[in-house]
């Protein structure tokens, strides 16, 4: 027998001693005080279907974020116009993403063009035939910059509300174009959680219409400019309180600087907020040129109070106060600290598992992992002897490096993902049982026993090398497609029968070799 | 020991074992043809959208109680089943037409509802699963999307490793077992989930890998013996490997089994799904994708008996 080049045997240990360093940390639940930096320190994670937790896929909802801008950008053709001394009839929202302006008779169309074109580069400029009216449409350039702005922006925001809730090692990611995962593992209060994550949480000020026929507007005529919003609460008979505001937001939640909760001296919570300096500026401006009226506060189109202004407010401070539990009065002041979402989110899938759940599930995973590996490593053993064990020793060799590459990678465990490895053990014995199919067979047929083995390992290579791609191929495709646990199914398999390829033709064959090394063998036993 | 010895001939390729195989497997399709045709599949929430909801009551509760209670909250069509174990059920709840935010509180308020059902009002929420109609038409769309990429890729490694209708048998055997695996969902009404959809796709995978070793060693007795006609060599090859077909189905089969007992009831479908497609893929690789490649070779149709001239050697 030929001599065994001493490479090989350093690798297969090599391969050992890593998988164990990598495997330590996730067996010993972390890394003891002595275990010196360098070493690997990551654990293998759990899926949230195996400790516990909330799995949410939100939607954006850029459009409107986009109608948003064009909203905005009313007020700043108003301004713009007005600054000009540009005559009109009026300025209005036209669809998503546009304004249009209703001229005068003897407006100068030519001068609104090079007016508007200037001051809004990010615009479209048209006009219709009649020339008595303009639109102007935000470019679809800046739409798409807008939408990608809506996603990062809400993803931030999100991820500040998450921290501040505190839970520990979210996962907060963008996916697609428009969509955002949340994870949190390990959380016990699912409908809090989603009310924190999910609440757009625009916060305005509106001018209450003191003059405007509230009655009126509920049957349906509302003024112009006005709108009707109800309070948060029920109160008596009545149903929720309405109101018949002013539409002009006069100030917004993007000028806070803080949020907490205080208590009233009858121990009801509220929130107290503080603006920054352009805030508390425009705040004094407001209440001094309003005294006696009301200003409602409005929390995504609910209104919490309208207070009449009884004197001028100095100092940039408010209070949101709207019978709140002292949970309710934390979690929105978490929310108007963190800001609002730029644009409204929808959930459109969750997933929540019970952290019981999750103990059960990885208890029957450990069982059946063991009882099916145990069953396959003793048929093996029975069956084919002493290649039987060689086979068996490259299963465990594959199951150790599965781990440490999951753990190298990061990688998450889910409990398809187990279901996944328990499949893998099984099949990854296929490639030994056809080179020990294929050495009983050359022995048939009169070879001796290092030719046998010789040729069972070459013929067997090319059929292994198909198979496990082909199988590869459908891993790979399931990874591609697949969400959340499938694709840790996935993972596990793909990497499972690249690894196979190394354990079961390479390791066994050097090990193999290594036994016969220097023997006279006249007999196999496989 | 050996469960097979070598000296097995088996005439898998004679013309009465032909027609028993394609009668069989014509059947077995045809049936789940039609009853996927006739009564679909029963779609998990993942694909149909809608509630799931898991629950532990300290004690059995009476399924009644529970469905009396949770008709106050005007749902539609609700399920309720014992699920596992008596303390625990699962109710199922279709789309609901009052948005997705009001779905997604549901699962609250179910527990509020059920808590004087429960004996000391103890209920344990177990597991919510909330799939909007719009991402559950997308998940079909993507989990038919990665059957047919899948396939496809199969079928061009195929051709390019041997010829094309090697790819074709191939393929076909897969399209075979995948429909018969879902037939049987169909037929059962077992509830077909997004982790059922991922043990179809395992089965691919699965009966491929059995095919190929099968064809593998086609290959290597035809360049051995140009001289052999087509189902002499085919037939060989299958014996040959046979020993191998049944060790390895075999081990992985007793691996599904522990699944099957021990892997608790969330991976039980998976592990049903996966234990039928091994089966059946182990008994198409035989008796579909080679059966289909000796088809369509030409020069030497049914009959290996027949001494006839060598069949081509190569094709594409």
């Amino acid at each position: 027998m030929r001599q065994v080049p001493l490479w090989k045997p350093a690798l297969i240990i090599f391969s050992v001693v890593i998988s164990l360093f990598y495997i330590f940390p996730s067996i010993n639940h972390g890394t003891p005080s002595w275990w010196p930096s360098w070493l690997p320190n990551r654990i293998i994670a759990q899926g949230l279907d195996l400790q516990g937790g909330l799995y949410l896929l939100l939607n954006v909802e850029a459009d409107k974020a986009v109608e948003q801008t064009a909203e905005n950008l009313v007020d700043e053709v108003r301004g713009i116009l007005r600054k000009e001394q540009l005559r009109y009839q009026t300025v209005e929202r036209d669809g998503l993403d546009a304004v249009s302006i209703q001229l005068t008779d003897n407006s100068d169309s030519p001068k609104f063009r090079q007016i508007l074109e200037k001051e809004l580069p990010a615009t479209l400029f048209s006009e219709d035939i009649s020339g008595k009216k303009v639109r102007l449409a935000i470019k679809p350039q800046e739409q798409k910059e807008i939408r990608r702005f809506a996603l990062d922006q809400s993803i931030q925001t999100i991820r500040s509300r998450v921290d501040q809730f505190g839970v520990t090692e979210p996962t907060i990611q963008k996916q697609g174009e428009d969509r955002i995962l949340v994870q949190l593992p390990g959380l016990t209060d699912p409908t809090r959680a989603k009310a924190l994550i999910g609440r757009t949480a625009r916060l305005e000020f509106k001018m209450v219409d003191e003059k405007g026929d509230l009655n009126a507007a509920l049957s349906g005529r509302v003024p112009p400019g006005d709108v009707v919003l109800y309070g948060n609460r029920e109160s008596g008979q009545k149903g929720r309180p309405s109101y018949l505001l002013k539409k002009r937001t006069v100030l917004s939640g993007d000028l806070l600087t803080d949020a907490r909760v205080n208590f009233t001296q009858y121990n009801e919570p509220y929130v107290s907020i503080t603006f920054n300096r352009q805030g508390e500026r425009k705040f004094a401006q407001l209440t001094g040129e309003h005294v006696n009226e009301r200003m409602a506060i409005v929390l995504d189109n609910v209104v919490y109070s309208a207070p009449v202004i009884r004197e001028k407010i100095e100092g940039g401070r408010a209070q949101i106060s709207g019978s709140f539990t002292t949970e309710e009065a934390h979690d929105l002041a978490i929310i108007l600290r963190a800001g609002a979402l730029p644009a409204p989110v929808k959930i459109v899938e969750e997933r929540t598992v019970g952290p019981t759940l999750g103990q059960d599930s990885i208890d029957q995973g450990l069982a059946s992992i063991l009882i099916g590996g145990a069953l396959v490593l003793l048929f093996m053993g029975v069956y084919y002897k002493g290649f039987g064990w060689l086979a068996n020793m490259a299963v465990l060799l594959n199951v150790l490096m599965l781990m440490a590459a999951l753990a190298m990678m990061q990688a998450t465990l889910t409990m398809p993902g187990i279901a996944g490895a328990v499949l893998l053990m099984g099949m990854s014995v296929d490639a030994n049982v056809l080179i020990f199919e294929r050495i009983r067979e050359e022995l048939r047929v009169g070879k001796t026993p290092l030719a046998a083995i010789e040729h069972g390992y070459s013929r067997a290579f090319a059929t292994i090398l198909d198979s496990h791609i082909t199988t590869l191929i459908t891993g790979l495709v399931l990874y591609q497609f697949g969400t959340g646990p499938v694709r840790g199914f996935a993972v596990t398999l793909s990497i499972g029968l690249v690894i196979s390829m190394y354990t079961a033709v390479f390791v066994t064959r050097v090990v193999l070799d290594m036994i016969l090394q220097g023997r006279h063998v006249k007999t196999l036993s496989v | 020991m050996e469960l097979i010895h070598n000296k097995t001939r088996f005439d898998f390729v004679c013309t009465r074992s032909q027609i028993l195989a394609f009668s069989f497997s014509g059947l077995l399709t045809l049936l789940s043809l039609l009853s996927l045709w006739v009564q679909g599949l029963n779609l998990g929430i993942d694909f149909s959208g809608g509630t799931l909801v898991q629950l532990r009551f300290a004690k059995p509760p009476h399924l009644d109680q529970v469905r009396t209670a949770l008709s106050h909250l005007s749902l539609g069509d609700v399920s309720i089943q014992e699920f596992g174990s008596p303390e625990e059920i699962l109710i199922r709840v279709g789309k609901q037409s009052s948005g997705s935010d009001a779905q997604s509180a549901l699962a609250a308020k179910m527990v509020e509802i059920l808590k004087p059902v429960a004996s000391e009002g103890k209920v344990e929420l177990r597991r919510v699963e909330f799939v909007g109609p719009q991402v559950g038409s997308e998940l079909v769309v993507s989990g038919l999307w990665a059957v047919f990429y899948s396939l496809l890729a199969i079928l061009l490694f195929v051709a390019w490793r041997f010829e094309w209708r090697f790819a074709y048998g191939a393929i076909l055997s897969l399209i075979h077992d995948v429909i018969i695996t879902m037939g049987l969902f169909s037929f059962t009404q077992k509830e077909f989930t997004l982790v059922v959809l991922a043990a179809v796709l395992t089965i691919i995978g699965y009966s491929i890998n059995d095919t190929i070793v099968v064809f593998d060693r086609v290959r290597e007795e035809r360049i051995r013996s140009k001289k052999q006609p087509m189902g002499v060599v085919i037939n060989r090859a299958i014996n040959d490997t046979l020993s191998r077909t049944i060790i390895v189905s075999l081990t992985v089969v007793l691996v599904l089994i522990a699944l099957l007992l021990f892997g608790g009831l969330v991976i039980h479908d998976f592990a049903l799904a996966l234990f039928v497609g091994v089966v059946l893929g182990t008994y198409s690789s035989i008796f579909v994708a080679c059966q289909i490649v000796l088809l369509l070779d030409k020069k030497e149709p049914v009959a290996p008996e027949q001494p006839t001239p060598a069949p081509s050697v190569e094709i594409s």
